[in-house]
């Protein structure tokens, strides 16, 4: 095999993110501990379990927001340098947070301007990579309301004029729009009725597919987990009991947790 | 108004320029500082003055810092030498530290300024003193203060544009007019204090240390001589000063700051320098030319 070819498949085959005995405790059995796992580009990874189980943790740990106490977390960056997210400076993160990554936050509020309109909740990322061309964050913010079913017109208006649906739409353009590789989202669909659900769903797993994003999404929510991940870990008092193929956890679950948590969802 | 420098005497009741020594050489320490990190805000131990917060206590201390026995004190408010704010404080500090005061640009060593500066061009002798209400420029979109803090330190000043990004979406052009942001040596964002936009050209290169004092919020920060100081804009939207398509009423003057005054019940407007001085001095020119 060529040198050439070898490297192309190294690279698609190399994981981006690398999780090794990730450890944060506020007390016994709380928190998350030994959390290990390798995110591969366009892979989406669903963390389902309980509350308190430490899926938030977790995803704080991972999305660089909370120094763990114990572990690694290595991230492969758009150069292909393996960057160690703790021991890189904080500069170095909250870069990353902005470009290359995403955090979609369970109550839209927190992750938006809510002072300031659409388009410029959208442009803010742009803005903050150095683009100084207003009709180019205009066009940005324009195209990324189309895309996440907004209508275009609204691109003035306040995110708090618009409905709870909305502004998760909104949040996941604002995080799209500066096309990062791994996305993060806490509970996406949290505080939403289930048409709004469906249809939330629906334009995310168009988006991921299309973006080749990698995600890393949290869900007490097996339905959004089925529908959106490729692999499950299950977490129970700070620790992964149960990992695999979502269709494997969801149709033959290993573990008496896992057993009791696929059982206690409601069949309609 | 054209009567100029005149030395008053000291009142020996209270330490040169009011505050102690002590406090003096702290706020120096700050200012070596803050001349040391141009647009950097640097903390100081405000003192109390006797004049309410937002009459221009940060101004003053900094004033009553540098001074010396040999200083020629100008204060101007609003562009004039001659409202309230200004000949209090002028005569505040011809009574506690006995300088000379006046009214003159070019005489005048020391420049305490609210809201302008100066129409005539200032030279390297000199150090204009500004008083500044909030000196924090990310203060309007991020209210947390460790967070503008870490945002300074780590160049983090995407969110400066979404200000100006949001009065071009809403107005169609950048509609701030005053404390217009700045970024100074390529470094650090900061606000200008409210002075028009007019006058943030003149801040870039200008031969004159500037200094600038708050004091409720007990922050200073400074730009020294020649420094870079480049207003934010986008590159379809550039920077732009403020313009009149009057003329002074006094001195018939098109290129400077005008102040719109309503002068009767009808709503008849005249527009007349807001730098007194400086209109004061194109009349007498205008008189010895006749």
């Amino acid at each position: 095999m060529n040198q050439a070819l070898k490297n192309e498949l190294s690279v698609s085959t190399e994981p981006l993110l690398q999780v090794r005995d990730l450890s944060l405790l506020y007390g016994p059995e709380k928190g998350c501990q030994d959390v290990s796992f390798d995110l591969y580009p366009g892979e989406v990874l669903g963390i389902v379990g309980e509350s308190g189980s430490g899926k938030s943790t977790l995803l704080s740990l991972l999305s660089g927001r909370l120094p763990p106490q114990r572990g690694l977390i290595g991230y492969r960056d758009k150069q292909d340098q393996w960057l160690d997210l703790y021991s890189a400076s904080e500069a170095e993160r909250r870069t990353l947070l902005r470009t290359e990554w995403g955090f979609v936050e369970q109550n839209p509020r927190d992750g938006l301007r809510m002072g300031v309109s659409a388009g410029a909740n959208i442009g803010e990322r742009l803005m903050a990579q150095g683009i100084r061309n207003y009709q180019q964050l205009r066009g940005a913010g324009l195209d990324w309301l189309s895309q996440v079913e907004i209508d275009p017109q609204r691109i003035d208006d306040l995110p708090r004029t618009f409905s709870g649906g909305m502004q998760q739409r909104l949040q996941i353009a604002r995080n799209l729009v500066s096309s990062p590789r791994l996305v993060f989202m806490d509970e996406p669909t949290g505080g939403l009725d289930v048409s709004v659900q469906a249809r939330l769903l629906d334009l995310l797993r168009g988006l991921v597919r299309e973006l080749d994003l990698a995600v890393v999404i949290v869900t007490h929510d097996l339905a959004v987990a089925r529908l959106l991940a490729d692999r499950l870990m299950v977490m129970r008092r700070s620790r992964v009991v149960e990992t695999g193929l979502t269709d494997q956890i969801l149709d033959d679950p290993q573990h008496p947790y896992s057993q009791l948590l696929v059982s206690s969802v409601l069949q309609p | 108004m054209n009567d100029m420098s005149q030395t008053p005497v000291r009142d020996a009741a209270y330490n040169f320029a009011y505050l102690d020594e002590q406090t003096k050489r702290m706020i120096r320490r700050a200012l070596l500082k803050a001349v040391a990190i141009p647009g950097y805000q640097v903390p100081f131990g405000g003192r109390e003055m006797p004049l309410p917060y937002g009459w221009g206590t940060g101004g003053m201390q900094l004033t009553a810092a540098i001074l010396g026995d040999d200083d020629v004190l100008k204060v101007i408010d609003q562009g004039a030498d001659d409202t309230t704010n200004a000949v209090s404080i002028r005569r505040f500090f011809a009574r506690t530290a006995g300088v000379a005061t006046t009214e003159s640009t070019p005489d005048a060593t020391v420049i305490q300024t609210r809201h302008r500066i100066p129409e005539t061009p200032l030279h390297a002798d000199q150090i204009m003193v500004y008083q500044v209400p909030i000196p924090e420029p990310l203060r309007f979109i991020e209210p947390s203060e460790t967070e503008t803090r870490t945002m300074h330190a780590l160049n983090d000043y995407g969110v400066m544009h979404v200000k100006l990004y949001e009065d071009i979406a809403t107005f169609g052009h950048i509609a701030t007019a005053y404390a217009y942001p700045v970024m100074v040596d390529e470094r650090y964002v900061m606000d200008p204090s409210p002075i028009p936009k007019f006058d943030n050209p003149k801040l870039d290169m200008s031969p004159a240390l500037m200094l600038f004092g708050a004091g409720r919020e007990k922050r200073l920060y400074a730009v020294p001589p020649y420094t870079r100081v480049v207003s934010l804009d986008f590159e379809d939207h550039p920077f732009e000063a403020q313009q009149w398509e009057e003329n002074c009423a006094i001195c018939a003057s098109h290129d400077s700051f005008l102040d719109e005054l309503i002068i009767d019940d009808a709503g008849n407007q005249r527009f007349v320098c807001s730098d007194t001085y400086y209109c004061a001095q194109r009349v007498s020119q205008q008189e010895q030319g006749q």
